[in-house]
């Protein structure tokens, strides 16, 4: 079974997001990172654009396959992780850790979901 | 292994040893085949440096027999198939009158016929082919795709674990040669060949030696390897896969595999006039290598542009695991040198014209 720390909240679309003082740290979830396997290259946005809750913000490669990722929330983008460019494998070895991708200041009220309701979703997908 | 109904999925012998395995397992031209066990980067540097083991039961085999089985392989191969010892297999193409590429295939000349190893999700097509231009001949074509398991055993320390299952010296067996012999006791046809740049050996057994063998040579020390690794593997090693490189609108020389294509055999074969014309015209498009220069990876179908306009377009493209940097194949006017840039969503990455195969063993 995957991961699916208690304190963060995640989307449909397999991102996790943790809020802190209006700010919201982005990453993909270890279920994701593992469906996908290797990743290779991560394609995120400029700091200072903005950013829509539910649209794409830039683009995860892996061996295989290349997906979207989705904006959990709304705002604009405070700052990325850097290390990605040179270590890409990062998102796979700690999804939650240094493997986040972007920080987001918040506007708007976001819709997410609750680990429990995460698990029930992977559980569905199965 | 047993056909499947329609609809289904077909599974080969070692099915349930990649279950077991926990691998990640895909539909793969009809078959439900491993695309990785561990991950494709740790499989990919297995092979690389060790040994790596894959299922390859899909692909398919098919039997010539009978007096005119050789006249009739001169005719359907791009190959000079007289040529082949009693023993040694050739790579080879098979064409439509038009040259374009019908298959890529490995044709085996055992004692008293050939085996015709084919791509699994072109067998039905290939033996409709077969049988159409050979109707002529006194030779019986017969599908044996579910008589053989095929385990390929790839990378530097191959040799030395397979001879621990074989009698016979293997270090005797030449490239693309090939004995029959048993296998820990199992009766088999193994054969110095590969699809990996590695050394290493593909091993014809029946399906029901196949899943004791595989656990063996697992348990010897092979990493089990997926379709995953195997496709990233041939794109390092240049080497053309059916439907990215090739197709039927693609002709073996525009493909770069002139080295199978023997215009000059004494025989008629599907396909010649139409190569001759291409070769004494010119060719049409070419296919190069290439190494991105900016950030991003090129895949499959994306556009490739130089001087503003849309010139050609990606075969395959990876990060490659063994040089760490992102590379592909791409089909481009033949007079292309440089300036080239492929289109990854929308924007523009420059990419330089490289020699293939991108990687080499022993260097």
């Amino acid at each position: 079974m995957p991961e699916i720390p208690q304190d963060l909240q995640y989307t449909r679309t397999h991102e996790w997001v943790r809020i802190e003082d209006g700010t919201a740290t982005v990453g993909i979830t270890d279920h994701a990172q593992e469906e996908l396997g290797d990743v290779v290259f991560v394609e995120l946005p400029e700091p200072g654009s903005s950013v829509e809750a539910g649209e794409p913000f830039g683009t995860i490669e892996s061996v295989k396959a290349v997906s979207d990722l989705y904006s959990p929330v709304s705002g604009e983008v405070a700052e990325v992780n850097r290390t990605l460019e040179e270590s890409p494998e990062r998102v796979n070895e700690d999804p939650y850790g240094e493997g986040w991708l972007i920080r987001v200041r918040i506007s708007g009220q976001p819709d997410l979901l609750s680990p429990e309701e995460y698990a029930s979703r992977l559980e569905e997908e199965e | 292994m047993v056909a499947v109904a329609e609809g289904t999925l077909r599974r080969t012998p070692l099915y349930d040893e990649h279950r077991r395995l926990g691998a990640r397992l895909v539909d793969f031209a009809g078959w439900e085949m491993p695309v990785q066990y561990a991950g494709i980067r740790a499989e990919h540097e297995a092979v690389r440096t060790r040994a790596g083991l894959f299922d390859v039961s899909h692909m398919g085999e098919v039997a010539f027999r009978g007096p005119d089985a050789e006249r009739a392989l001169q005719r359907l191969l791009t190959r000079d198939v007289s040529r082949l010892e009693r023993g040694q297999a050739g790579y080879a193409a098979v064409c439509l009158e038009s040259g374009g590429t019908v298959d890529d295939v490995i044709a085996y000349r055992r004692e008293e016929d050939f085996l015709v190893v084919v791509n699994a999700a072109n067998r039905e097509k290939d033996l409709a082919h077969f049988r159409r231009h050979t109707s002529d001949l006194d030779v019986e074509i017969s599908d044996e795709t579910e008589e053989w398991a095929l385990l390929a055993l790839q990378g530097p320390a191959s040799e030395e674990i397979l001879q621990r299952f074989v009698g016979r010296d293997l270090s005797t067996l030449g490239r693309y040669r090939f004995v029959r012999e048993e296998v820990g006791g199992a009766p088999a046809i193994v054969s110095r060949t590969g699809y990996t740049g590695e050394d290493g050996f593909e091993i014809f057994v029946s399906p029901r030696d196949a899943p004791s063998l595989w656990r063996r040579l697992i348990e010897a020390g092979a990493a089990p390897a997926g379709l995953g690794a195997r496709d990233t593997l041939r794109l390092e090693a240049g080497m053309c896969l059916y439907g990215n490189e090739l197709d039927e609108e693609t002709t073996p020389l525009e493909a770069g595999i002139s080295f199978a294509v023997h215009l000059d055999k004494e025989e008629e074969f599907v396909g010649r006039q139409a190569l001759r014309r291409q070769r004494e015209e010119g060719l049409r498009k070419k296919l190069v290598g290439f190494e991105l220069e900016g950030r991003g990876i090129a895949r499959h179908g994306y556009p490739v542009a130089a001087g503003g306009e849309e010139v050609g377009v990606v075969t395959s493209g990876t990060m490659s695991p063994t040089l760490n940097r992102a590379i592909g194949m791409a089909y481009v006017p033949p007079d292309l040198e440089d300036g080239l840039a492929v289109i990854i969503r929308g924007r523009p990455v420059p990419a330089r014209i490289v020699p293939l195969p991108f990687y080499r063993r022993g260097r």
